[in-house]
C-alpha cells in the first residue's frame, strides 16, 4: 500500500519534474561527454572514416567501402603479426603473472627481511620509462660487443644470439616481464593487505599451514585483482610495439617492419603513407582486443 | 651522448638522403641537365622583394637534426637584426620526415625550411609540398655546384632545394688494426673479400666491416657496381629492376662474406658498433664522406689510427664511385610569404654565401664547385686521420661518381622494407640476389597501389 502510494506521487510529479531535471543533469554531464566526444569518440569516428577510403600518392583519395578490410583481413602479413603477439601472450602473460603473484606472496608472506627493499626493488623497473628499458636490455643483448658478448669473451663460451629469430620473441617477453612485474605485484599486494586479520587468526586456530592459508583466503582474495591485471595484461600484449620497435634497429633483418600488428599499422602509416590501411587494421586491432577481453573477463568473473 | 648519436644517425640518413637526392637527380637527370631549370621559370620575387622583406621584424623556423647550423644562424643574424632564426629538432630522419608529413597533412605547423635528404626530396616533391626555388630566380646559382648534387634537387623542372652537403664514398679504415693484421689497403673489391677473410680467421673476434642489412648503404653500393635499379619516367612509370649485371656483380662480391659470416652482424650507429669501431674489433667503413666528422666526434679515442682510401672497384683502376647520403633545406609551401622571402635569403647566405666556409668548418662536406676546386680546401690536413689530405680523396671520388642512378620516388618507403625482404640474407633465410628480388617485387606492389605504373 505504501509502495504504491510512493509510485503514484512519483508517477504524477514525474512529467514536470523530469523534464526539468533531465536539462540541470545534463549541464553537470556535459563537460565529460564534450570531453569524451573531443578525446575518444572524435578519433575512432575519424579512423573509422579514414580506413574506408583509399588515398594513393599518385591519383587522389577514393571511397573503398570495406575494401582496406578486405585487403588486410586476406594478408598473410597480418595474421603474421597477430599470430607472433598471441603466442607471445599466451606464454608471458601467464609467466609475468605468476612471477608477480609469488612475489607479491613472499613479500606478504612476512618471513622476508626488509620486506619494503624487495618490494621496491622489484617495483623500480616499472618507473624506468619503456624506451629506456628497450634501448638498456637492447645494449646488454649485443652478442658482438655488447654486455652478451663480453661473458661470452670472459667465460670462453658461445652463447645464443638473444636477437635471432628463434629467440627474440623471449628477449623481448623478459624486457616486459623485468618492467611490469613490479606494478602487477604492487596490484596482487594492495589486495593481499585489505584481507582482514581476524581471517588469519582463524585459520591458525584451525591449524591450517602457510600453504594452506595461500590456497584457501589469499588466492581467493586476490582473483579480482588477477581478473583485472590480466585484462589489462593480455590488452598491453595486443598493443606490443615500444620494445621491438626499438629493438629493430639493432636487428632490423629478424624485427620486421610488421612484427606485431602496432608496428604493422605504424608502418603502413608513417613509412608507406598508407593512412587507410593502417587505420582499417588499427579498427581490426581494436575490435580482437575488445572481444578478447571481453571473453577473459566473462570467465574471470564465472569462476568467481 | 644522445645529441651526439642521434646527430650521427642523422648524417648518416643524411648521406642516404643525398645518396638518394643524387639518384633523383639522376632520374630526372635528362631534363634537368639539358634544359636548367634556372632559366625554365622566370623568377616572380624580385632582390628588392627579398631586401625588403629583411627589414621587417620576422622569425623564420628551420626543423632539422643537424647540430652545424648555429655559426651561420649567428652570422646571418649579425647582418640582419630584424631577422631571428629558430631551429628546432623534430627528431632524427624518418622520426623528422614523419613530423613533417604530419604537419603537411595537417595543413599546417609546418616550418618555413626543413632537412630534406635528397633521397626522399622526390617524395615531398610530389606530393607538391615544397616551393619552387626558381621563384627566387636561384635556378641561376646552377653553376656555383657540382652537377651530379645539383640534378638531385632539381626534379621535373622545378628546383627544390640548394645543395647543403654531398656524400661521395670513400673506404676509412683503422691504419693500426690493418697494420697488425698485416692487411693491404684493398683497391678492389675482390681484394677487400679476401683482407674480410683474413682478418676475420686470424682473430675471430674482429671483423673488416658491419653491416646488418642497410638499405642506404646497399643502394650506393649498387650505386657504384653500375647498376641501375630503379628508374622513373614522367612521374608515374616506373621500373624496378635488382638483377641487372650491376646488382650481379655486387651480389656475387658480397655473398660469400654474408654466407660465411665475415661480416660483424652489428647495426650501424649502435652502442655496440661504436664500441667495436672504438676497440678496433671493425677495422674499416665503406660510406660517405660525411663520416669523416662523424669518426672524430664518435670514436675520439681512434683518433690518428683512422686513414681515408678511395672506395675499392670491380676491376683494378677502374673510377667508380657513388654517393652515400647529403641533402639540402627544403621550403614548405605552408610557408606565409614574409617567410618565404626571408627564407630564401637565409638559404641564399648559407649555400653559396658565407655560410658556405662555416659549414665546412663545422665539418659538412661541400657540394660547391670553388670550394671543391680550392687547393686550400683539398690541402686541408685533417689531425684526427694522422694529417692525411682526406678531402682530396673525397673529391675525387664525387668526380667518379657512377652517372645515371636514381631513387625511387618512395624512397623512404622502400628503405622501410628492406629488412623484411632482402635484410632475410643476412640472417641467412635467403640468398642476397633472392632476397634483393623480394625486395623489387614488394616495390613494384606498392608502387601500382600508390597509383603508379611499376614493374
Amino acid at each position: 500500500m505504501t509502495t504504491m502510494s510512493s509510485t503514484a506521487v512519483r508517477a504524477r510529479k514525474g512529467g514536470g519534474r523530469r523534464r526539468r531535471r533531465s536539462w540541470i543533469g545534463w549541464a553537470f554531464v556535459a563537460p565529460f561527454f564534450l570531453t569524451f566526444a573531443f578525446v575518444t569518440v572524435a578519433p575512432l569516428a575519424y579512423t573509422l572514416y579514414l580506413s574506408l577510403f583509399q588515398e594513393k600518392m599518385l591519383g587522389g583519395t577514393a571511397f573503398v567501402g570495406l575494401g582496406n578490410y578486405v585487403q588486410q583481413l586476406t594478408d598473410p602479413v597480418f595474421w603474421d603479426a597477430l599470430g607472433r603477439v598471441s603466442i607471445y601472450l599466451v606464454i608471458f602473460v601467464p609467466v609475468m603473472l605468476a612471477l608477480s603473484l609469488i612475489a607479491a606472496l613472499a613479500i606478504d608472506s612476512a618471513r622476508l627481511h626488509f620486506p619494503r627493499v624487495f618490494r621496491l626493488a622489484i617495483f623500480l623497473p616499472y618507473a624506468v620509462p619503456g624506451v629506456v628499458a628497450a634501448l638498456l636490455w637492447g645494449y646488454m643483448y649485443g652478442t658482438q660487443f655488447g654486455l652478451v658478448g663480453n661473458i661470452e669473451d670472459l667465460l670462453g663460451v658461445a652463447l645464443p644470439d638473444p636477437l635471432s629469430s628463434n629467440l627474440v620473441l623471449i628477449s623481448i617477453g623478459n624486457i616486459m616481464v623485468w618492467l611490469t612485474m613490479g606494478y602487477n605485484m604492487l596490484v596482487f599486494y594492495s589486495a593481499l593487505r585489505v584481507v582482514p586479520a581476524e581471517l588469519y587468526e582463524a585459520a591458525e586456530l584451525d591449524g591450517a599451514g602457510a600453504f594452506r592459508v595461500v590456497r584457501a583466503i589469499k588466492l581467493p582474495a586476490i582473483r579480482p585483482a588477477l581478473a583485472v591485471t590480466l585484462v589489462f595484461s593480455v590488452i598491453g600484449a595486443f598493443q606490443l610495439f615500444n620494445e621491438p620497435n626499438i629493438l629493430r634497429t639493432l636487428a632490423p633483418n629478424v624485427i620486421t617492419s610488421h612484427f606485431t600488428p602496432n608496428m604493422y599499422a605504424y608502418n603502413l602509416s608513417f613509412a608507406g603513407q598508407q593512412y587507410n590501411a593502417s587505420a582499417a587494421v588499427a579498427i581490426t586491432m581494436g575490435v580482437i582486443t575488445m572481444v578478447v577481453a571481453y571473453v577473459i573477463q566473462r570467465v574471470a568473473s564465472r569462476k568467481a | 651522448m644522445t645529441t651526439h648519436r642521434r646527430w650521427r644517425i642523422g648524417a648518416r640518413k643524411v648521406a642516404l638522403t643525398a645518396a638518394a637526392g643524387l639518384a633523383l637527380t639522376a632520374l630526372l637527370g635528362g631534363c634537368a641537365s639539358s634544359t636548367p631549370g634556372s632559366t625554365s621559370a622566370a623568377p616572380s620575387v624580385s632582390e628588392a622583394d627579398i631586401e625588403n622583406a629583411l627589414d621587417q621584424e620576422t622569425t623564420i623556423t628551420i626543423w632539422t637534426w643537424a647540430t652545424t647550423l648555429t655559426g651561420i644562424i649567428e652570422a646571418f643574424e649579425k647582418e640582419h637584426p630584424k631577422i631571428t632564426v629558430d631551429v628546432v629538432n623534430v627528431g632524427t630522419g624518418a622520426a623528422h620526415y614523419t613530423k613533417l608529413e604530419n604537419a603537411l597533412k595537417a595543413g599546417s605547423g609546418a616550418p618555413d625550411l626543413a632537412t630534406v635528404e635528397y633521397s626522399v626530396l622526390p617524395q615531398f616533391a610530389l606530393g607538391g609540398n615544397l616551393v619552387d626555388l626558381n621563384t627566387f630566380g636561384y635556378g641561376d646559382l646552377e653553376d656555383q655546384f657540382t652537377p651530379s648534387v645539383w640534378n638531385s634537387t632539381n626534379l621535373d623542372g622545378g628546383l627544390y632545394e640548394l645543395p647543403h652537403n654531398a656524400g661521395p664514398m670513400a673506404l676509412f679504415y683503422n691504419k693500426t688494426v690493418f697494420d697488425q693484421f698485416g692487411i693491404e689497403v684493398p683497391t678492389t673489391w675482390a681484394e677487400y673479400a679476401a683482407a674480410a677473410k683474413k682478418i676475420h680467421e686470424a682473430d675471430p673476434t674482429v671483423y673488416l666491416a658491419a653491416d646488418n642489412g642497410d638499405a642506404g648503404f646497399t643502394t650506393s653500393m649498387l650505386w657504384a657496381a653500375g647498376s641501375k635499379p630503379f628508374e622513373t619516367t614522367g612521374t608515374s612509370d616506373v621500373t624496378i629492376d635488382l638483377s641487372d649485371e650491376g646488382a650481379k656483380k655486387f651480389t656475387d662480391f658480397y655473398s660469400p662474406l654474408l654466407e660465411d659470416g665475415l661480416l660483424a652482424p652489428t647495426a650501424g650507429f649502435s652502442n655496440e658498433w661504436y664500441q667495436g669501431l672504438a676497440s678496433g674489433k671493425i677495422a674499416s667503413l665503406a660510406t660517405g664522406a660525411w663520416m669523416a666528422g662523424s669518426l672524430k666526434s664518435g670514436v675520439p679515442t681512434g683518433a690518428g689510427q683512422w686513414r681515408v682510401a678511395p672506395l675499392p672497384t670491380y676491376e683494378a683502376g677502374e673510377k667508380a664511385s657513388a654517393m652515400n647520403g647529403g641533402g639540402g633545406y627544403a621550403m614548405l609551401n605552408q610557408s606565409p610569404e614574409q617567410n618565404q622571402l626571408v627564407a630564401a635569403a637565409f638559404l641564399k647566405y648559407m649555400e653559396t654565401g658565407p655560410g658556405v666556409q662555416l659549414s665546412i668548418d663545422a665539418g659538412q662536406f661541400p657540394a660547391t664547385v670553388a670550394d671543391l676546386q680550392s687547393q686550400a680546401f683539398l690541402d686541408k690536413p685533417n689531425d684526427y686521420f694522422g694529417g692525411q689530405d682526406i678531402n682530396k680523396v673525397f673529391a675525387e671520388s664525387a668526380e667518379n661518381v657512377v652517372p645515371g642512378w636514381q631513387y625511387l620516388p618512395y624512397q623512404s618507403y622502400a628503405n622501410s622494407v628492406f629488412g623484411d625482404t632482402a635484410g632475410q640474407a643476412y640472417i641467412g633465410h635467403t640468398s642476397l640476389e633472392d632476397g634483393l628480388k623480394a625486395w623489387g617485387d614488394q616495390l613494384v606492389t606498392f608502387g601500382n597501389e600508390q597509383g603508379f605504373t611499376a614493374k
